[in-house]
């Protein structure tokens, strides 16, 4: 197949179109959603796949579409939301970073989070929203820091990942020692959140994600173009007529927009920000930043890991970042052997 | 690169001249007198202050009076602290040289990590709740998964890279496991969060005698691999060229480090930083011969330890922080300026 075409319009635009890229991309959706179809089907009363469509279209018997509308579909389009924020977060850090290891998890914005969440869950016994919104200024806060830390004439890279890490060790003494300060109650709610968990999640989580995404992923998607020349290097994406400092803040604003907001809502999902960028960058074979395919990654991802942790251990008796982090040791595992069999590390 | 660099700056770095080496001694010695001092300074204080002089009875006229015993009491978290601390310091030196990582640390190959999820296989599904049962688990679980990174990461044909990114995967692996056991077992978590932030509070005379003869043991092989790695650190070729034996070397070193890592977190539970700051600091002194490093590395280690552990014990009177918060909460800041001092080329 080839996988560059250009496209010309009679007006002497042109375009140039990564077929494969597209093709991946396209797959990738209709992955995402069968796979949603099959997780509404999934649980406790399960759903066969045509009830559920029929259901989704309006047209289904009332029982099922009280359980699909109210309590299915809000968790499963949390883990749509979620997973693309994800993946499109852990692109642009990556990118941003240029450091495949350079995703959020990795950056310590979980971990900030996490800090966040807990200090509301520990501390003040806080309500479900109210460790939502803990989670998010946790991590906001902790994206600032880290950015601020790194400046130093521009933020680069390598610089970027080594200040995060430093910063995730602090957070994660402060989580350690907030664990030990709580009663035990307290704990065990605070560790399944720290998990990343979907289960409970209601329609209240997804209108802000959805907002978010609407609002940031157009804006993302039409800085890719910088994006790619700044893989070139700085100075020779000035030469270019990037913009590198502004972008490279603008884009930074936006992944930790997305990542704190998906992480407040379903906790810090461990390896969907890592993982759906290398793997989308496998599948299309191309070496820009994939911002659209990492997140069409990151959706069918995650919404896969969630029916697997469903059918492997039951409903709702194991939170889904259980199964992301296995899954993303196995991927570093495969990646190993890989690499090794074709003798590049 | 040294074999890169032009020859008048190697004529200048190379051979380090005699005061320098003197200097090095000096400085080796004043390490010494400092680790009495935090020694000495980590029995005297506490919830119940002592002075110099009840510490001195304390240790060597001991008469059995109130002093004595909290002396006795503090003794041993000390000596503990002490092997740890050289433990960590050393087998972070090691780690370092191995994988010509200045950042790396224990943790990257996934030691903790199997330390942990050995302990909390031993409390969650064999029913062991003392301390002194945990000692074996976690060490075995460090050992094993030492093991384990060593041959994933090709064994023979292991290269950094390799290595790093085989500890980073199991590491991943054993977490999710570690939280699925705490998510469905409460006395698990209810253990595992206090063992997870790492102490010395907990030690006992029989947990020291426990790691002892592992650490003793790693600590010599450790220092013994100073030349051979001073080797290594040049690079693949140039080591070979050399005639250095590099796969012996890597066994060995990832033997030391294993051995001193596990053990120390297999007494204290996992204690982050102490590996990977004290000889990034050392360093910057001594300069890159491994022979000054794991020394120096050796003693100031437990320095930091008991200085911590110390601080944890002040600041939260009269409940203590825990030596592995103080650490990182110490450590982060410091490993945040070394990285921003740095120039960028240089990172």
């Amino acid at each position: 197949m080839k996988t560059n075409r250009a496209v010309r319009t009679p007006g002497g635009m042109s375009v140039r179109l990564d077929v494969r890229s597209l093709t991946v991309v396209l797959l990738l959706l209709l992955a995402a959603l069968a796979a949603s179809v099959v997780l509404i089907g999934t649980g406790d009363f399960p759903i066969p796949a045509a009830d559920v469509l029929r259901a989704l279209a309006g047209n289904g018997n009332a029982g099922q579409e009280f359980i699909i509308n109210e309590l299915r579909l809000p968790r499963v389009l949390v883990a749509l939301l979620v997973g693309a924020s994800l993946g499109l977060g852990g692109a642009l850090f990556q990118a941003i970073s240029r450091n495949p290891l350079g995703s959020p998890d990795i950056l310590g914005l979980g971990q900030g989070s996490a800090a966040g969440a807990l200090i509301v869950i520990v501390l003040m016994s806080g309500s479900a929203t109210q460790v939502t919104v803990g989670a998010l200024l946790g991590g906001l806060a902790t994206g600032i820091a880290i950015y601020l830390l790194a400046w130093k004439q521009g933020v680069h890279g390598y610089r970027l990942v080594l200040v995060g890490i430093g910063v995730s060790a602090i957070l994660t003494a402060l989580n350690g020692y907030l664990l030990t300060r709580s009663d035990l109650t307290d704990a065990a709610r605070a560790v399944v959140w720290m998990t990343g968990s979907l289960s409970g999640r209601d329609w209240d989580q997804v209108w802000p994600l959805l907002a978010l995404c609407v609002v940031l992923v157009p804006l993302v998607l039409t800085r890719a173009r910088d994006l790619r020349m700044m893989e070139m290097g700085d100075d020779v994406s000035y030469a270019l007529g990037v913009r590198v400092e502004r972008v490279r803040m603008l884009l930074l604003v936006a992944a930790v927009l997305l990542t704190a907001t998906a992480t407040a809502a379903a906790g810090p999902i461990s390896f969907v920000a890592l993982i759906a960028p290398q793997v989308a960058r496998r599948l299309t074979r191309s070496p820009g930043p994939n911002l659209l395919p990492s997140l069409c990654m990151g959706a069918t991802l995650l919404v896969t890991a969630d029916w697997v942790s469903q059918r492997v251990f039951g409903a709702d008796q194991l939170p889904v970042g259980v199964v992301t982090g296995v899954l993303g040791g196995v991927y570093l595992l495969w990646l190993l052997v890989a690499e090794r069999r074709a003798g590049r590390i | 690169m040294l074999v890169d660099s032009p020859p008048e700056q190697r004529a200048e770095t190379a051979p380090a001249p005699p005061n320098r080496r003197a200097i090095r001694a000096i400085g080796l010695l004043a390490s010494l007198a400092l680790l009495a001092l935090a020694v000495v300074a980590s029995i005297a204080i506490g919830a119940k202050a002592l002075s110099v002089g009840e510490v001195w009875h304390g240790l060597f006229e001991d008469s059995g009076t109130y002093a004595d015993v909290v002396v006795a009491d503090r003794l041993s978290r000390t000596v503990l602290g002490v092997l740890a601390g050289a433990a960590l310091g050393l087998s972070g030196a090691v780690l370092q040289a191995l994988t010509r990582n200045p950042l790396a640390d224990p943790g990257l190959l996934g030691i903790n990590a199997g330390a942990s999820a050995a302990v909390v296989t031993a409390i969650s599904f064999l029913g062991v709740t003392s301390l002194n049962g945990y000692v074996w688990f976690a060490f075995v679980g460090a050992a094993a998964v030492g093991a384990m990174v060593w041959f994933l990461g090709g064994s023979r044909g292991a290269t950094p890279v390799r290595l790093a990114l085989a500890g980073t995967a199991i590491t991943a692996a054993l977490y999710g496991y570690l939280q699925a056991v705490m998510i469905l077992d409460n006395a698990a978590l209810n253990r595992m969060r206090f063992w997870t932030v790492g102490s010395l509070s907990s030690a006992t005379d029989s947990t020291v005698v426990q790691v002892l003869p592992f650490l003793l043991a790693g600590s010599v092989l450790a220092l013994a691999l100073a030349r051979p790695l001073n080797a290594v650190a040049m690079g693949d070729d140039t080591a070979k060229a050399l005639g250095a034996n590099l796969n012996r070397t890597r066994a060995l070193s990832m033997l030391a480090a294993t051995v001193l890592c596990g053990a120390a977190t297999a007494a204290c539970g996992p204690i982050v930083f102490v590996g990977l700051m004290v000889p990034h600091v050392v360093r910057s002194f001594t300069g890159p011969d491994l022979r000054w490093i794991l020394p120096y590395a050796a003693v100031l280690s437990p320095v930091l330890l008991l200085a911590s552990d110390i601080l944890g014990r002040v600041v939260a009177r009269p409940a203590e922080l825990q030596v592995g918060i103080v650490t990182a909460l110490l450590g982060g800041p410091v490993f945040i300026l070394l990285v921003r001092r740095r120039r960028t080329a240089q990172l």
